[in-house]
């Protein structure tokens, strides 16, 4: 595993506080305990796969991270600054990050360039000359400036993912979200998508990524985070939790997803 | 030898394409089956039964001109020349003979900012500079008072200007504030909700006719003694209350057809729920309601003839007054005639507008 050594490691001790932290966090959808009592600390440029069945709360977990989602006990800090009902703090913590969905969520109406430059001239008020000249760097970065000026409808699901991370990073977040950002593509059209989030990994970009491409989160990840039943049940550097899962819960995750 | 011809395999000298297809279409739409045939011959039938009288009603025998009522006794045809003799009064109501001209450059000026509007390559920063002066000048004009205009009070004023201005100011209220109480009905604090429901729900459940009423005949009750608020005005905020909840409706059930990741994704940016709503959901939401806005801004535009009930001379009663002559009472169908082909056409531009702007935003 050449490439995973090149790549930047975060220096625990000298990074004086984390990325994230989320303590003892729970979250109810009225009745339905979704959440309960999750504590992760993510690191500066720290990359995180979180993993775990279907319904077990990993989307809830890092929607709760830029406040899609509300927890309703425990605390979560981004950056220094807790999430509470103080509206100031969520969009300070929202400018810091970036967010990259399952289903893309371009905005249909507006060209490739438009989006990525509409939240730099609106939320950073970013001059347009400036916005448009960094939103067209970046989708160099992930390969399709040619793509600029069409709407996201023209494109193929793989180019709108990797727009999609684009509209993200031109807002230059701290720290990137993925909520299963290959789940909805072709398969031929993964690699592209994951190749462009190793490229990020690399850079050192804190990341936190819910994802099943265990390839991916072998080469990329410093720690596997396993959830079940809206609690994190293991948490281990990959290379040990894909050789000695300790629960029997991820074993039979791993057994699971590992055989197709 | 013609491609058709080739592939037909049939060694007939060709038809010219045009004339092949045109034969087929024919065949296929109108003769394909015995129930196309019962219909296309009935349609035949009808057709030939309406059209000659209408051609000769209004044309062939037809009196047109600047003729005396007398000239058009005993007619089997239109008696256009009541609309010659009575034209100024249908458009312009009693708005002073001699200071018509206004009215007309006035509406001239709305319609021209109309069509203007409706283009979208002129959808620039300018055009609501061109609006705001465009409405001051069309103000001046109509009520006078500056630039040596003789003032003419509003209740004075009628005809297709006045039904014009109701529709478009209506509307320009109405919208701004149908956003409001869509937005406010699909808000997450109760309070707004509330008000926004009930809102809606009050003005739809009456007519228009009672809000007007209520408009020109409560109204006064309530205020203090002296203070009055002009009649027109009155009967404008009621057409833009009343406009603004059917919208706010139309609005709600657009923004309900904006998927709920859209403002997920713009709330992860940052863009907060105003811009939010104002760069990612309204804009998409408006788009899927456009036939649906245009049916209510129809709607609006025909149901301005009501303010007749409380005494403004829109286009509508202006006629009524211009059939009220003894003398031409009997040509009541012409006025009636021509006002319908100017309501259609109105109405008809906006329904044609609407499709072509549908096509045009339609997202790839
Ligand atoms: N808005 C909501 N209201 C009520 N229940 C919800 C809501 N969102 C999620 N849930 C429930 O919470 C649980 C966790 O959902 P979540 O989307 O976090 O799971 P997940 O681990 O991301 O699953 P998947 O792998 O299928 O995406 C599920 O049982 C789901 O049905
Ligand atoms: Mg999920």
């Amino acid at each position: 595993m050449a490439r995973r050594d090149a790549m930047p490691r975060p220096d625990a001790e000298a990074t004086d506080r984390p990325m994230i932290e989320m303590i003892d966090v729970h979250k109810w959808f009225g009745e339905f305990h979704v959440l309960r009592g999750i504590s992760l600390s993510v690191g500066r440029g720290e990359r995180i796969v979180v993993c775990g069945p279907s319904g077990s709360g990993k989307s809830t977990l890092i929607r709760c991270i830029n406040r899609l989602e509300e927890h309703q006990r425990g605390r979560i800090v981004v950056d220094g600054i807790e999430l509470s009902d103080d509206l100031k703090h969520v969009e300070a913590v929202r400018r810091e990050v970036g967010m990259v969905f399952q289903q893309f969520n371009l905005f249909p109406h507006l060209t490739v360039l438009q989006n990525l430059t509409l939240a730099p001239i609106w939320v950073r008020r970013m001059p347009r000359a400036e916005a448009e000249a960094a939103a067209m760097t970046y989708l160099e970065r992930v390969r399709i400036p040619e793509q600029a000026h069409k709407y996201p409808g023209q494109l193929s699901g793989g180019q709108q993912q990797r727009v999609a991370i684009a509209r993200s990073l031109c807002m230059s977040p701290k720290v990137m979200l993925f909520d299963e950002p290959t789940s909805a593509l072709d398969p031929e059209m993964i690699k592209e998508v994951l190749d462009v989030m190793v490229s990020l990994a690399v850079e050192g970009m804190t990341m936190v990524c819910v994802t099943h491409e265990m390839g991916f989160a072998r080469t990329v990840a410093d720690r596997m985070v396993f959830m079940d039943m809206g609690e994190i049940v293991e948490e281990a550097p990959p290379v040990e939790f894909f050789a000695r899962p300790r629960s029997e819960r991820a074993q039979l995750f791993l057994s699971q997803i590992l055989e197709h | 030898m013609r491609p058709l011809a080739a592939e037909s395999g049939t060694h007939r000298p060709a038809l010219p394409r045009v004339l092949v297809q045109a034969r087929l279409w024919l065949w296929s739409n109108l003769f394909g089956s015995v129930g196309n045939t019962v219909l296309t011959l009935a349609a035949v039938a009808a057709l030939a039964a309406i059209v000659p009288p209408v051609f000769t009603w209004t044309l062939s025998n037809a009196v047109w001109g600047a003729q005396p009522a007398a000239a058009c006794a005993g007619i089997d045809g239109a008696c256009w020349a009541f609309l010659h003799e009575k034209h100024r009064l249908i458009l312009f109501g009693r708005y002073p003979f001699d200071e018509q001209w206004r009215p007309l450059a006035a509406t001239a000026l709305l319609i021209a900012l109309l069509a203007a509007s409706a283009i979208p390559q002129l959808w620039r920063r300018w055009l609501s500079a061109a609006w705001i002066s465009g409405l001051l000048a069309g103000g001046a004009l109509m009520w006078g008072g500056v630039f040596g205009l003789a003032a003419v009070p509003t209740k004075l004023w009628g005809g297709l200007p006045l039904t014009l201005m109701l529709s478009v100011v209506g509307i320009a209220l109405a919208f701004p504030f149908a956003l409001v109480l869509a937005l406010g009905r699909r808000s997450t604090l109760p309070m707004f909700r509330a008000a926004a429901v009930a809102y809606i729900e009050l003005i739809r459940g009456v007519p228009l006719i009672s809000l007007l009423f209520m408009a020109s005949f409560m109204l006064p009750l309530f205020l203090p003694g002296g203070v009055t608020v002009n009649e027109l005005l009155r009967a404008q905020v009621a057409i833009a209350l009343f406009t603004a909840a059917y919208l706010a409706e139309v609005i709600r059930g657009g923004l309900q057809g904006v998927p709920r990741g859209q403002y997920e994704a713009a709330q992860a940016l940052g863009l907060g729920y105003w811009r939010a709503m104002a760069f990612v959901v309204l804009p998409q939401a408006l788009r899927l309601v456009i036939p649906a806005m245009v049916n209510t801004f129809i709607g609006t535009f025909k149901d301005t003839s009501l303010v007749a009930i409380v005494s403004l001379t829109d286009l509508l009663l202006a006629t009524r007054q211009a059939i009220a002559d003894p003398l031409w009472r009997p040509y009541f169908l012409e006025g009636y005639v021509v006002i319908a082909l100017i309501y259609f056409g109105f109405c008809f531009s906006m329904s044609r507008y609407s499709v072509f702007l549908e096509r045009k935003l339609r997202t790839r």
